[in-house]
Formats: structure tokens, C-alpha cells, sequence
């Protein structure tokens, strides 16, 4: 492999799973951390570590002049970012190349493509994707606005051409009210966003979250299969599988191929997810963005294809051609992943970090637990509050479930609060083990159980 | 023995809302008991802290954009 020493810009569980992908590849690891995390496990695991500032992360790993400064003092020539924080900032990607160093994502050109919620949907378009039925743009002309709708099907969202984080949006159930809201929509948006402009939107009213992982070596691209994280709250994902339970075999494919075709379109090299709404109702599946990054809940696709996705993502963007060919990646079982997160279910999930007094990892066939914790190590206030993912594989989803409810069964984490027990009640839901949920489906389902999460808690 | 104000919880103190906005209270201001003197950012939620105590602001213990400890002292009320 072309490089030699990779420098881990981020920190918790991911951090960890870089450390040991960067290991197996006989790579030498840089892990640079804030004051805050001087006792990570990432920083005791790197062969060197280094400081980048107090524990605010606009201050350490925001930080684009300490990171690349770290890198030069250590001679790493490589970084990875992890996800969040910098990974999808395009101007670091061409900071670290212009410094000279090998970047472990896309091209910083392709992230803010794909990035860019109007640019990606136009590539998306160009490469035959489906995207959610809209004007394309913006409308001022109610006689237009009145035909797009027709064209469109009702219900229709009336979004603020101007707006942003769900604000000044309006649905409509038929004309007469799409007549009604039009003016009032229009007035709202000129006095909120001093912008009238409006444009619409498909409502897709029981969307699944179906998302594609590719990987792409900037000149052919694999796909390895779909999860289904459609079990969220506050837009945050709670429980993720791979595959989906919901998707016929001919949909997968056509799903699958379609992500192909958009990361060979954009020469895309790296690890990507492009993600999807899909309508069980009429069997459409619409894409709407694509994470250029590593996520989260890759390593339930790991589960179940065999295939190691950080290590294949470090040596695509090392240089290194694909070494897969798409037929062989094998669909093999079905795998859950649940996040446990130091929130309180039972008290509206206020986190609450703290001092880990005791931990009892679940083992056995078929589970994994991919996190930073270790007895003693207390967990720092300023960050996310993700523990772990706990992950299960089995030979179907039903056997899937059973597991996971054994496995966090014996999971132990002593000192703070957890996410534990809600995961403990999804996996003996009866509509969790049908299968039968969509996007919205978590949070009635809380706010219903809360009687129940606090009994389980302790 | 000074008044003080101490940090409900460990994390972030912030003394704005937001970047762009006003303090919530300055040196010199009367605060009410209930008062909202600053927000503490734990694991990326943000929580209020409100003053348990009447009084005026003589100092800020803690700095805007400071990590804290739970029941770390905030500000002084004279």
C-alpha cells in the first residue's frame, strides 16, 4: 500500500474501528484528541497520539490548521475522518491533499456535489434515479403551481423556496385546500424569509429509510446491498438491519443498480450511502441524498456480506483499484444494529455522561459490540452521546431479534443511564418483528410506552 | 458568604443563546430567582441555568464557551 501512517482525525467507537481496520492493513496510527479525551481508548490504542486543542470541538477537532500540523509533526500521510465532524467538509478533503497527504473519502469536489441537497438530485436525475416528485425549482405562477400539483398527486408539501429546518412548510390534501394555502403560504414566506417563492413536494406518507452502501474506486463502483433504518427519533436512527425486511427481490435490485449507476456517474472512490425513501404503498423509491462518508451503521453491512468496509475504504482512496467484482458480494443472513446511547428513555432521553463503574460486553456466535468503553473511563460531557453499537448476525431476521433481545440481555454498562431497556422493549414489539414500521412509527410508539420504558429501567 | 450560582450539570457553559445574540445577564445585573443566566450544553442538548437565588451579578466565575464540572460555581450575586 502506498501509505504508511494514517491519522485518525475523530474520536469514540469510530475512532476505535479505524484504529483496528488501519492495523490489519500493517499501518501505523496517529490519533489526535482534545483535553477532553487524553484517556480515550483510541488514544491508548494509536502508536501515537497527539493534542489538538481544549475539549470544545470547534476548537480541537474542527480545528482543519491543528490536525493538518499534527499530521506533519507525526509524518502521517494519511487521514481519515471518521464520520461527522469533518468528514463531509469538502474544504478539508482539498486542505489534507494540498498538503500533500492522502485523504480517506471522495474527492472534495464530489462531496460537494453530492453534498448539495438541489446539485445531488440533479445527478441523480441525470443518472436515471428516481427523486421525490417536486417543481423543479421554484413557482410563482399560481396556474403553474395548480398544474405542477395535478401532475404531482396529492397530498402535496408547499415548501418556502427560501426556508430551511422544516420551517414554512404546508401539506395539502386536495385542490380546494391547495387553493386555500397557496396565498397564505406565499404571504408567510415573504414576511418570514422576505422570499414569497414557493415550491412542492410529493408527501411520501409511510416512507421507509432505505439506504444503499457502495464503494467506488473513481472508476467502476459495487453496491453491498441496502439497510433499513427507518426506526427514528428526531431524525436521529435508533435501530438499523441489513437488508431491509420490507423490499421484494426484483425492487432490490433495481434499488442496488440504480446507486451504481449514480457513484459510476460521478466517478465517486471511497465508502458512500445513498439514501432512499421507499413507499411500501406503491412499491416507488425515491432517492433523496447520499452521505459521502462511513456511517454509523455500516457494520451490520459488514455482517452481512463478509466484507471489512473501513479497510476496503482506506485502500480505494490509498490508490488501490476495487478488489471486488459486484457478483462476489453475497447477501448472506440477516443483521440488526441498535445503538446504545448514555441517555435516560425513561426520563425524555436526557444524557447523562459519567464514570463507567462496570462493563459486561455480550459474546457468543453472531454478535459484535463496536465501542470505546472501558471500565474506569468516564465519558465526557462535550460530545455525542453513542456508548456503543451493538451488533447481531443470524440466519434470519426472526432469529436476528431473538438474539438481539439474548445479547442485550447480558450487555452490562454500570454508572450511567442507557438506551438499553428501549431496545430491550423494540425487540419484543410485535410490529418491530413484522417488520411493519416506517419513519414516523417511533415516536407515537414512545410517547405510548413510556409507561413501560420506566418499569424496565435498572 | 458570597451567593453563588453553581452549574446544575458537567459539560459546556455557554452565556448567549446563541453566537450571534446578546448576553443573557452581564456584571452589574439583577437577577430574579428563576432568571435564565446561561445555557450548559451536555452531549449536544442544551439546558438551561436558572438563578436558585435573587440578587445582582458582581462576577462570572465561568467563562462564555467554558467546559464545566456539575455544581462547578457559574457566577457571584453581591
Amino acid at each position: 500500500m502506498a501509505i504508511t501512517k494514517l491519522l485518525v482525525a475523530n474520536r469514540g467507537e469510530i475512532a476505535v474501528r479505524i484504529i483496528r481496520a488501519a492495523r490489519e492493513l500493517g499501518l501505523k496510527t496517529v490519533q489526535v484528541h482534545s483535553a477532553a479525551d487524553t484517556e480515550s481508548f483510541a488514544v491508548k490504542m494509536a502508536d501515537e497520539a497527539v493534542l489538538i486543542g481544549p475539549p470544545m470541538a470547534s476548537k480541537s477537532y474542527l480545528n482543519i490548521a491543528n490536525i493538518l500540523k499534527a499530521a506533519a509533526d507525526t509524518g502521517a500521510d494519511a487521514v481519515h475522518p471518521g464520520y461527522g465532524f469533518l468528514a463531509e467538509n469538502a474544504d478539508f478533503a482539498d486542505a489534507v491533499q494540498a498538503a500533500g497527504l492522502c485523504w480517506i473519502g471522495p474527492a472534495g469536489d464530489a462531496i460537494r456535489v453530492m453534498g448539495d441537497k438541489v446539485a445531488a438530485r440533479v445527478a441523480a436525475e441525470a443518472a436515471g434515479v428516481p427523486v421525490v416528485p417536486g417543481s423543479e425549482g421554484r413557482i410563482d405562477d399560481p396556474d403553474r403551481a395548480r398544474a405542477v400539483a395535478r401532475a404531482i398527486g396529492f397530498p402535496v408539501m408547499i415548501k418556502a423556496a427560501a426556508g430551511g429546518g422544516g420551517r414554512g412548510i404546508r401539506i395539502a390534501h386536495d385542490m380546494d385546500e391547495f387553493d386555500r394555502l397557496i396565498p397564505q403560504a406565499s404571504a408567510e414566506a415573504k414576511s418570514a424569509f422576505g422570499d414569497g417563492g414557493l415550491y412542492l413536494e410529493k408527501v411520501i406518507e409511510r416512507a421507509r429509510h432505505i439506504e444503499v452502501q457502495i464503494l467506488g474506486d473513481g472508476t467502476r463502483a459495487i453496491h453491498l446491498f441496502e439497510r433499513e433504518c427507518s426506526l427514528q427519533r428526531r431524525r436521529q436512527k435508533v435501530w438499523e438491519e441489513a437488508p431491509s425486511a420490507s423490499l421484494p427481490q426484483a425492487m432490490r435490485e433495481k434499488l442496488c443498480a440504480s446507486a451504481v449507476a449514480l457513484a459510476e456517474a460521478v466517478g465517486y472512490r471511497g465508502a458512500g450511502t445513498l439514501e432512499y425513501l421507499y413507499d411500501d404503498a406503491s412499491g416507488q423509491f425515491y432517492f433523496i441524498e447520499m452521505n459521502t462518508r462511513i456511517q454509523v451503521e455500516h457494520p451490520v453491512t459488514e455482517m452481512i456480506t463478509g466484507v471489512d468496509l473501513v479497510r476496503e475504504q482506506i485502500r480505494v482512496c490509498a490508490g488501490e483499484p476495487l478488489r471486488y467484482a459486484q457478483g462476489d458480494i453475497r447477501l448472506t443472513g440477516h443483521a440488526i444494529e441498535v445503538r446504545i446511547c448514555a441517555e435516560d428513555p425513561a426520563r425524555n432521553f436526557q444524557p447523562g455522561p459519567g464514570t463507567i463503574t462496570g462493563l459486561t460486553v455480550p459474546g457468543g456466535g453472531g454478535v459484535r459490540f463496536d465501542t470505546m468503553l472501558y471500565p474506569g473511563y468516564t465519558v465526557p460531557p462535550f460530545y455525542d452521546s453513542l456508548l456503543g453499537k451493538l451488533i447481531v448476525w443470524d440466519t434470519t431476521r426472526a432469529e436476528a431479534i431473538t438474539r438481539m433481545g439474548r445479547a442485550l440481555q447480558e450487555l452490562q454498562v454500570g454508572g450511567l443511564p442507557t438506551t438499553k431497556p428501549l431496545h430491550q422493549l423494540l425487540a419484543r414489539d410485535a410490529e418491530v418483528q413484522a417488520g411493519d414500521f416506517h419513519t414516523r412509527w417511533l415516536e407515537p410508539w414512545l410517547e405510548r410506552n413510556a409507561h413501560r420504558l420506566e418499569e424496565t429501567q435498572g | 458568604m458570597t451567593k453563588q450560582i453553581l452549574s446544575p450539570l458537567p459539560g459546556t457553559f455557554y452565556r448567549r443563546p446563541s453566537p450571534d445574540q446578546q448576553m443573557f445577564k452581564n456584571v452589574g445585573d439583577a437577577v430574579a430567582v428563576g432568571d435564565v443566566i446561561g445555557l450548559i450544553e451536555v452531549m449536544k442538548s442544551f439546558n438551561e441555568v436558572q438563578a436558585d437565588q435573587a440578587g445582582t451579578i458582581t462576577a462570572f466565575v465561568a467563562d462564555d464557551e467554558e467546559p464545566v464540572m456539575a455544581g462547578q460555581p457559574l457566577a457571584e450575586l453581591g
